[in-house]
C-alpha cells in the first residue's frame, strides 16, 4: 500500500474528525450543562447548509454564505431554545428525545417545503476546487481549507471556554449547575448563549461539508448519530473529551473503510473478505463506543467529578 | 385495600374490542375495501412491537433507543430461512422470536450495565451496528433488501389469503397482551415496577436487578423479533430501513402516544399513529409535519399519552 494513500486517508480522517467536533462541541455542552438530549442538533446542521447554499447561489460569495449560515442558524437555535428546549430541561430524557425527534420531523418538512425534495447544489469556491501539492502528495485544496477552519474553530472554542469569563461560567455549569447558580451565574442566559454557539458551530460544519456531501432533506439525521457517538465516548459535557473522541472516531472510521477491506484480503479468502471488510468497517466506531462504555460507563473524560 | 399494581381483566370491554377486531375483515369486505385488511394486519403487528417496547420503557424504565434492531433480527431471519427451503410458519416465526431474543440477550447483557443517558446511547449504538451490518452484507441484499416469493404456510389455513393472515396476527397480538398482563401481575412484574421506581433500593433488598432487567429485555426483544418475522411474512420484502434509528424513534412515539406504562399503551399508540399517518398521507406529502406537531403537543401537554387522557376523563 503506497504511503501517499495512507497520508491522504489520514488527512481525510482528520477532516471528518474536525467536522464531527464542530457538531459534537455544541451537543456536549447542551448535554453537559443542561442535561438535555437534543436530537434536533442535526436539523441545525441541515439548516446551516441550506442557508449557506442559498446565499452562495444568490451572492456568489462563499464567505458571505458561511457568515449568513452562522447568523441565521444561531437565530434559529435561539428561537428553538426559548420556545421549546427551555420547557424540557426539567423533563425526563425520554421526553427530550421525543420532543426533539418531533423537531426533526418538523424541520425536515419545513425545509422540504422551502427548498423542495431534490438535493441542492453547493459549489465550492472555484479558487479552491483544484488539488495542491503537499510534500509530494496531491490533496484537494478545499479539504485542506476545511481542516484549517476546523482547527481554527477548535482553538477559538478552546480559548473561549478556558480563557474567558463566559467560558468559566460554562465550565462551572457543566460540572455542577446548581452550585454555579448559587454562585450567581445567570444560567438562563447562559443556556441560550451556549445553545446559540452550538447552533453556529453546527452551521459551520453544515456549510463546509455542503460541497463535499449532498445538501438534502434529512442530511443531519445520520451525522447526528455520529456526533452522539463522539460525545458519549468523550464523556458528556467535556469539550476536551469531544475533541479527542471526534478525532478518534474520524480517523478510525476513515481508516477502517480505507484499509480494512485491504487487510481482510490478506487474511481471508476473497469471497469472505469482500463481504466482511466493508461490513466490519462500517460497524467499527459503534464497536468502539460499546467497548468504551463497557469499561468506562461514563466515557473517557467525564465532566462531572 | 385495593392493589394498585394489579391489572384487572375487564371482561366486557375486552370482549367488545376483540369482537370488533374479529369482525373487521367482514366489514372491509362488505364495504368493498379489501386493501384495508392488509393495512389492519400491519397495524396489529406494529401493535405487538410497540407493546414489547412499552414493556421496557413503561414498566421497566429502560429507555431503549434500539428496538428496531430486534424487529430487524426477526425479519431478516425469516427472509433468510424461507429461500433456504423453510416454508412453515410454525418454524419461521419461532425462529424470528428466538433471533430477537438472542440479539436482545447480547445487547442487554452489555447495555444494562450502564444507566440513564448512557443506556439510551449504547442501545442506539448496537442498533446502528446492526443497521450497518445489514446495509453492507450482500448476502442480506444490502440497500435493496430481500424479497420473498410467497407467504409462509401455516398448516391447515392459507396465509396467502389476507383475511387468514389478519386472524393469525390478531391471535398473536392477543396472546402477547395476555402474556404481558400475566407477567406484570406475577411477582416478576412487581419486581420490575420496583426496579423502575428505585433500582438501588430493590438491589439493597436483595433482588438480582441486573438479571431481572435482562430477562425482561430478552422477552421484549423476542416479541419484537416475532413482530419483525410477521411483518416480512406479510409484506414479502424487507429492507435495511426497518433497522434505521428513526424507526426506533417511531416505535418510541407509538409508546408515548398510546401511554407508556399502560397495558394497552403500545397497541393504542400503534393504531393511532398508523391510522393518522394513513389518513393524512392521502392529502399531503408533508404528513411528517403533522405527526411532529402532534408528538410535540403530546410530550408537552399530555405526557401520559392517550390512555392517560382517557383515564383523566373517567
Amino acid at each position: 500500500m503506497p504511503l501517499s494513500l495512507i497520508a491522504e486517508q489520514l488527512l481525510n480522517g482528520l477532516q471528518l474528525g474536525l467536522m464531527l467536533f464542530l457538531l459534537a462541541a455544541g451537543l456536549t455542552l447542551v448535554f453537559g450543562i443542561m442535561d438535555t438530549i437534543n436530537l434536533a442538533h442535526g436539523s441545525l446542521y441541515m439548516i446551516g447548509a441550506y442557508i449557506a447554499a442559498s446565499v452562495i447561489e444568490a451572492s456568489g460569495s462563499f464567505l458571505l454564505g458561511i457568515a449568513a449560515a452562522i447568523a441565521g442558524t444561531a437565530l434559529v437555535g435561539v428561537a428553538l431554545e426559548m420556545a421549546l428546549l427551555r420547557r424540557l430541561y426539567q423533563r425526563s430524557h425520554l421526553s427530550q428525545v421525543l420532543a426533539t425527534f418531533a423537531v426533526i420531523l418538523i424541520a425536515n418538512e419545513i425545509v422540504r417545503m422551502i427548498w423542495g425534495s431534490q438535493p441542492i447544489l453547493l459549489n465550492m469556491p472555484s479558487a479552491l476546487s483544484g488539488p495542491v501539492e503537499l510534500l509530494g502528495l496531491r490533496y484537494p485544496a478545499y479539504r485542506l481549507v476545511v481542516i484549517g477552519v476546523g482547527l481554527m474553530t477548535a482553538i477559538l472554542l478552546y480559548l473561549l471556554v478556558n480563557r474567558t469569563r463566559a467560558g468559566m461560567w460554562v465550565r462551572a455549569g457543566a460540572s455542577d449547575r446548581e452550585m454555579a447558580e448559587v454562585m450567581g451565574v445567570d444560567t438562563r442566559r447562559l443556556f441560550t448563549l451556549v445553545f446559540a454557539i452550538g447552533a453556529a458551530l453546527a452551521a459551520v460544519a453544515g456549510a463546509l461539508l455542503g460541497p463535499l456531501l449532498a445538501v438534502q432533506v434529512g442530511m443531519g439525521d445520520n451525522i447526528l448519530i455520529l456526533a452522539f457517538v463522539v460525545i458519549t465516548i468523550g464523556g458528556i459535557g467535556s469539550i476536551r473529551g469531544a475533541l479527542l473522541a471526534s478525532l478518534l472516531v474520524g480517523l478510525l472510521d476513515t481508516a477502517g473503510r480505507a484499509f480494512l477491506p485491504y487487510l481482510f484480503r490478506q487474511m481471508f479468502p476473497a469471497v469472505i473478505a469482500a463481504e466482511a471488510g466493508p461490513a466490519v468497517a462500517s460497524m467499527l466506531i459503534y464497536v468502539l463506543m460499546a467497548a468504551v462504555l463497557y469499561f468506562r460507563p461514563t466515557g473517557l473524560f467525564p465532566a462531572r467529578g | 385495600m385495593r392493589n394498585t399494581l394489579y391489572i384487572p381483566l375487564q371482561p366486557w370491554p375486552t370482549l367488545g374490542v376483540v369482537a370488533v377486531l374479529a369482525l373487521l375483515p367482514l366489514a372491509a369486505a362488505t364495504l368493498g375495501q379489501p386493501f384495508y385488511v392488509v393495512f389492519a394486519t400491519r397495524v396489529l403487528i406494529y401493535a405487538l412491537i410497540a407493546t414489547s417496547l412499552n414493556l421496557l420503557i413503561g414498566y421497566g424504565g429502560m429507555v431503549s433507543f434500539g428496538h428496531a434492531a430486534f424487529v430487524g433480527a426477526g425479519a431478516y431471519t425469516v427472509a433468510m430461512l424461507m429461500p433456504a427451503g423453510v416454508a412453515s410458519a410454525w418454524l419461521l416465526w419461532p425462529a424470528a422470536l428466538l433471533a430477537g431474543a438472542g440479539f436482545a440477550f447480547l445487547v442487554g447483557a452489555v447495555s444494562l450495565r450502564t444507566r440513564g443517558v448512557y443506556f439510551i446511547m449504547i442501545t442506539l449504538a448496537f442498533a446502528q451496528m446492526a443497521y450497518y451490518l445489514v446495509l453492507s452484507l450482500r448476502v442480506l441484499g444490502s440497500d435493496d433488501g430481500l424479497t420473498l416469493g410467497n407467504r409462509p404456510s401455516l398448516g391447515l389455513v392459507d396465509l396467502n389469503r389476507d383475511t387468514t393472515f389478519y386472524y393469525a396476527a390478531l391471535a398473536v397480538l392477543l396472546a402477547a397482551l395476555a402474556g404481558m398482563r400475566a407477567l406484570l401481575n406475577a411477582p416478576l412484574g412487581r419486581a420490575l415496577h420496583g426496579i423502575r421506581d428505585n433500582e438501588t433500593r430493590m438491589e439493597a433488598i436483595g433482588f438480582a436487578t441486573y438479571r431481572l432487567k435482562l430477562l425482561v429485555f430478552v422477552i421484549a426483544g423476542a416479541a419484537a423479533g416475532l413482530g419483525g418475522g410477521l411483518l416480512v411474512s406479510l409484506n414479502g420484502l424487507v429492507g435495511p430501513n426497518l433497522l434505521n434509528w428513526t424507526q426506533s424513534g417511531v416505535l418510541m412515539i407509538m409508546v408515548i402516544l398510546g401511554g407508556a406504562g399502560r397495558l394497552l399503551g403500545g397497541a393504542l399508540g400503534a393504531v393511532l399513529l398508523l391510522v393518522v399517518e394513513e389518513a393524512i398521507a392521502e392529502h399531503t406529502i408533508h404528513w411528517p409535519l403533522v405527526i411532529g406537531v402532534v408528538l410535540l403537543a403530546v410530550v408537552l401537554f399530555a405526557p401520559q399519552g392517550l390512555s392517560g387522557l382517557m383515564r383523566r376523563r373517567a
